[in-house]
């Protein structure tokens, strides 16, 4: 029904927000009373019967109370979302399977608190913040995911019903944000690893085994890797030192499509080779990866493994500037 | 789409609502079924406000102790089993009192099976509704002020139940500040609100039960046991000077027919009584107004006797001013009477042949001696009973001996202790005895003004009996036999006919100045609160309306002028709610005045550009600028990031900076 759709994105304004942060003005902020709000309303009009039948003057000046206090709680509702700014934070890259947390930095300029803020994805769990009055807080919406690969969750619906749950005021903010989920890892063992091409290297200072001394961390290196006694005995002493290794094995590893067991579809494939990079990872081994018009060079360390498994993650998928409105 | 985003925000509703109840919002629903149901024990029978506290209780050691709600077919028995108490108690599951006690019985047992944020919903309404029902009995200024602390209780839990734990004086000082702006249009909507007089369709048998006031027979200890009530009974505003207060007689109902024991109002036939009454008023007629209190009669008890009645009444054959309908409502009456009068000279034979009308047989000693008067002309036949009343020993008081079957003769020969009601029946016995028409009236005598809002406040305790015999050329002519026996009774009220020690409601008997100062004052507010809260009809709305100058207001336009000002209201109160602009740093606005200057003078600062590079780049394109810009954004950046002394001073620098700026340069053309 594109006439409907389109009617949509025009009644609830239904585009990504470009400038951050995102405030909530009175345009895209919309309020309809619920269910409650709509029981509230039956029980004034059965009161104001009753009211006139008995001639209850004191009734009536308490059924107009409440009818100003219904529309007063509109005003709050609606003012409970108004003019608050929401900044979307950096997602963090998951496994498929597990939520996706989305975060926003959300900021409340008004001297009020703003309560009960509800943040769901469409059809995902709600996470409720309340916010102090010229205060900061973050939230993270959860999405679950099911498959490999750039995640837009789409808007995001921001809802109250405070303070007295007769309105429920919602707004659509949709920030451009994505999440990479790497596949869903199949831990399967090791393929077997090639020497090196560099022979020269084969008891370099950049082995695994044997302790060889501590050196200031970069920020390359992984926090397995810190000292920390060291970093307990001198904790005013930045960058943390780490320990250093020589010896072992210096051997590249390589985790390559073509490895994997013959007659897995595209999908079981990637997942196999997610639960290499995370198996190699944890032995902490020089590993490089090859997929198919892809191939990242052998590496080490945190920064690596992330460009492994998003290589994974993104494989076969279009790049992400290409944003379709 | 619409489908999807129709799902969504069903399934977020009904998760909302389905979701479980915080254990913290408990208490808050406890206290709503407390303050709504509690206030109703007063009136209920004692099992039931029992019951409901029990039960309540019971819910708050289940809450205590984290233990879970009883089963639900126990609270189904508890249900249907008080819902049979009720009808075996009431007679019927109808009715105002059967309501309520059910609508209290429900909102006692809800919190019983409250596991959800929904049930918590119901509770919250369903206080609402029951806080109107406490007006079916109290409409006074404490139920208004309590039932508005009420108010903010249940607001306070909807906010508690949806904005999560706060603490309490938060939550309670929300509500205030909703409940504050709900009020304007609450004023608006009262003042209106086109207004409807009730009722909708047959009220139940018992909903005027409980008013008190003169009733339609008059036997011994009827008057007297009102007249330990310190009730108002209506209160008056003459609108020139008030009469003297031993002509204040208000009429009430006028009681023809005697059986030995009572005196009834005999209701006679149309055509009996033939023609209208006609009333010849004497000297001025005085116009006032009156506010009665409900009494679930007809009679007005206008001023004795009235001459100029207010609409939808009429003056009954027996001279008093009766509404079409009893009177269920506090009501305002205007009036104007003729406290000197000649009434139905030419009175219906009827009417005078039922004034003689005595049962055979009783009081003899009474009928003999009005025997012997009977030859005298009636006025001396009147005279020589008040003689009797006035010289011989007969007492005044509250607490007569009881009389037998020849009542009159035990009063007047033996007892000779009795109260107005005695002395009027005894009075009207002798006078048909001796062949003059007479009839008791029963009324008000006297009042009181208050001086605090000059209204003349007439109590129950002010109830009066007093007698009027029929004299041809005069018509009906007032006799007071109590005046004979006690004229400070008339004259001065009750209080001083009446030797310490009876019986009267305390506050009638007010002897310390300051008690009896308080009391007026009070009774004061409470007539201002019966006039415009309680007493604001349909016709007192277009009374006010017109007194603002809105003639001939009808429902169209007081609805459209509703619409206009709640909708002013609500725009005031968004505006008032909106958040304020923050008030920007002294030290910021400053130097973003002294950029703003620049940006006019050519130099436009980007918003990326912190003040010392800012300076940097006005130092390598406008050099001109350059020293006072280097000073402005060294002075800002000190106050900005710095710390120390003279904040102050370098403020005032950067503020002046602006001022030091060279005048703009005009373009040539």
């Amino acid at each position: 029904m594109p006439v409907l759709a389109s009617l949509q994105r025009w009644l609830f304004r239904l585009r990504r927000d470009e400038q951050l942060p995102i405030v909530l003005g009175q345009r895209r902020i919309f309020i309809v009373p619920t269910r409650a709000g709509l029981l509230f309303a039956l029980v004034l009009v059965v009161m104001l019967v009753g009211a006139i039948n008995y001639n209850l003057s004191l009734g009536h000046a308490l059924i107009f109370l409440l009818a100003g206090l219904g529309i007063v709680a509109m005003v709050h509702t609606f003012h409970n979302l108004f003019g608050l700014r929401l900044t979307p934070g950096r997602v963090a890259a998951v496994f498929a399977g597990d939520p996706a947390y989305f975060p926003l930095q959300l900021e409340n300029p008004r001297r009020q608190a703003r309560r009960a803020l509800e943040f769901s994805f469409a059809g995902q769990t709600a996470s409720c913040v309340h916010l102090p009055a010229q205060g900061r807080a973050a939230v993270a919406v959860s999405c679950a995911t099911q498959r490999r690969g750039r995640l837009d969750p789409g808007r995001v619906t921001l809802a109250t019903r405070y303070p007295l749950g007769l309105f429920r005021a919602w707004s659509y903010p949709h920030p451009h944000w994505s999440c990479v989920v790497y596949p869903q890892p199949i831990r399967t063992p090791l393929p077997a690893s090639s020497p090196t091409a560099h022979a020269d290297r084969l008891h370099g200072d950049n082995g695994q085994e044997d302790f060889a001394g501590l050196r200031p961390r970069q920020i390359s290196d992984s926090t397995r890797h810190i000292a920390w006694k060291a970093v307990a005995r001198r904790t005013d002493e930045q960058p943390h030192l780490v320990k250093q290794f020589a010896g072992g094995a210096s051997e590249e590893l390589w985790l390559a499509w073509s490895l994997t067991p013959a007659g897995c579809g595209a999908e079981e494939r990637l997942s196999i080779l997610t639960g290499w990079v995370l198996a190699a990872d944890e032995q902490q081994a020089r590993y490089g990866l090859a997929l198919p018009g892809v191939r990242i060079a052998a590496g080490q360390g945190d920064a690596h493994r992330a460009s492994c498994l998003q290589a994974l993650a993104l494989y076969g998928e279009k790049p992400e500037n290409d944003r379709p409105q | 789409m619409a489908r999807n985003l129709k799902t969504i925000g069903r399934s977020s509703a009904a998760a909302w609502s389905s979701a479980a109840l915080e254990h913290g919002a408990v208490p808050w629903l406890l206290a709503v079924a407390l303050a709504t149901a509690g206030p109703h024990f007063a009136h209920l029978p004692w099992w039931l406000s029992l019951l409901v506290g029990g039960t309540l209780l019971w819910r708050a050691w289940l809450w205590q102790r984290r233990r879970p709600l009883p089963p639900r077919w126990a609270l189904a028995l508890l249900v249907v089993g008080s819902i049979a108490a009720i009808a075996w108690q009431f007679r019927t599951l109808l009715g105002k009192d059967a309501g309520v006690a059910l609508l209290v019985v429900f909102m006692a047992l809800k919190p019983m099976e409250m596991s959800s944020r929904r049930d918590a919903l119901v509770v919250v309404m369903l206080g609402y509704f029951l806080l109107l029902t406490h007006y079916l009995y109290s409409q006074s200024i404490p139920t208004g002020a309590w039932l508005l602390a009420a108010i903010g209780l249940l607001t306070g839990a909807l906010i508690r139940l949806h904005g999560g734990p706060q603490p309490v004086a938060a939550v309670l000082r929300h509500a205030g500040l909703l409940l504050a702006q709900a009020l304007p249009f609450m004023l608006i909507l009262y003042l209106l609100f086109p207004r409807v007089s009730g009722p909708l369709w047959g009220l139940p048998q018992d909903a005027y039960s409980g008013l008190s006031g003169l009733s339609d027979e008059m036997s011994p200890g009827s008057i007297s046991g009102l007249i330990v009530s310190g009730a108002i009974a209506f209160r008056s505003r003459f609108a020139g000077e008030a009469p003297e207060k031993a002509d204040l007689y208000w009429r009430g109902p006028v009681f023809d027919e005697y059986d030995g024991q009572t005196w009834r109002a005999r209701a006679l036939p149309a055509s009996a009584t033939g023609q209208p009454p006609v009333v010849e008023g004497i000297g001025e007629p005085l116009a006032y107004s009156s506010i009665l209190e409900a009494h679930n009669q007809r009679w007005l008890l206008a001023l004795d006797v009235a001459t100029l009645l207010p609409p939808e009444s009429t003056l009954a054959p027996t001279l008093q001013a009766l509404a079409r309908e009893p009177l269920r409502v506090r009501a305002r009456f205007s009036f104007a009477s003729a406290i000197a009068y000649r009434a139905n000279v030419n009175e219906a034979p009827a009417i005078l042949q039922q004034a003689l009308a005595l049962p055979d047989e009783i009081n003899p000693r009474t009928r003999a001696l009005a025997r012997e008067w009977a030859a005298r002309p009636p006025e001396k036949i009147a005279e020589a009973a008040l003689a009797m009343f006035r010289n011989e020993d007969f007492y005044y008081t509250l607490q007569p001996p009881l009389l037998g079957a020849n009542a009159m003769d035990e009063f007047l020969f033996s007892t000779r202790r009795g109260f107005c009601e005695h002395y009027a029946s005894a009075f009207v016995f002798l006078m048909r005895a001796a062949g003059v028409p007479a009839r008791v009236v029963a009324g008000y005598q006297g009042g009181e003004v208050n001086p605090v809002d000059g209204y003349l406040v007439v109590r129950q305790s002010d109830a009066h009996a007093w007698a009027e015999i029929w004299l041809s050329g005069q018509g009906w002519v007032r006799f007071d036999p109590t005046a004979a026996v006690a004229p400070s009774r008339i004259e001065q009220g009750i209080v001083a006919a009446l030797p310490q020690g009876e019986p009267l409601p305390i506050l009638v008997r007010l002897d310390s100045d300051w008690l009896r100062q308080l009391r007026n004052r009070w009774e004061a507010a409470n007539n201002s609160w019966n006039q415009w809260v309680l007493g604001y009809n349909p016709q007192r709305q277009r009374e006010v309306l017109s007194r603002l100058g809105w003639r001939d207001p009808d429902w169209r336009s007081m609805s459209a002028s509703l619409a206009v000002l709640c909708g002013i209201a609500l725009l005031v109160v968004t505006l008032w709610t909106l958040p304020r602009r923050l008030a920007v740093d002294p030290v910021q606005r400053a130097w973003l005045k002294y950029c703003a200057e620049l940006k006019r003078r050519g130099i436009a600062r980007a918003d990326w550009e912190g003040p010392l590079a800012f300076a940097q780049r006005v130092a390598r394109e406008r050099p001109d600028l350059a020293a006072l810009t280097d000073e402005a954004a060294g002075y800002y950046a000190e106050l900005r990031y710095a710390r120390g002394d003279g904040r102050d001073h370098k403020l005032r620098c950067l503020q002046q900076c602006v001022r030091r700026l060279p005048p703009r340069r005009r373009k040539r053309s």
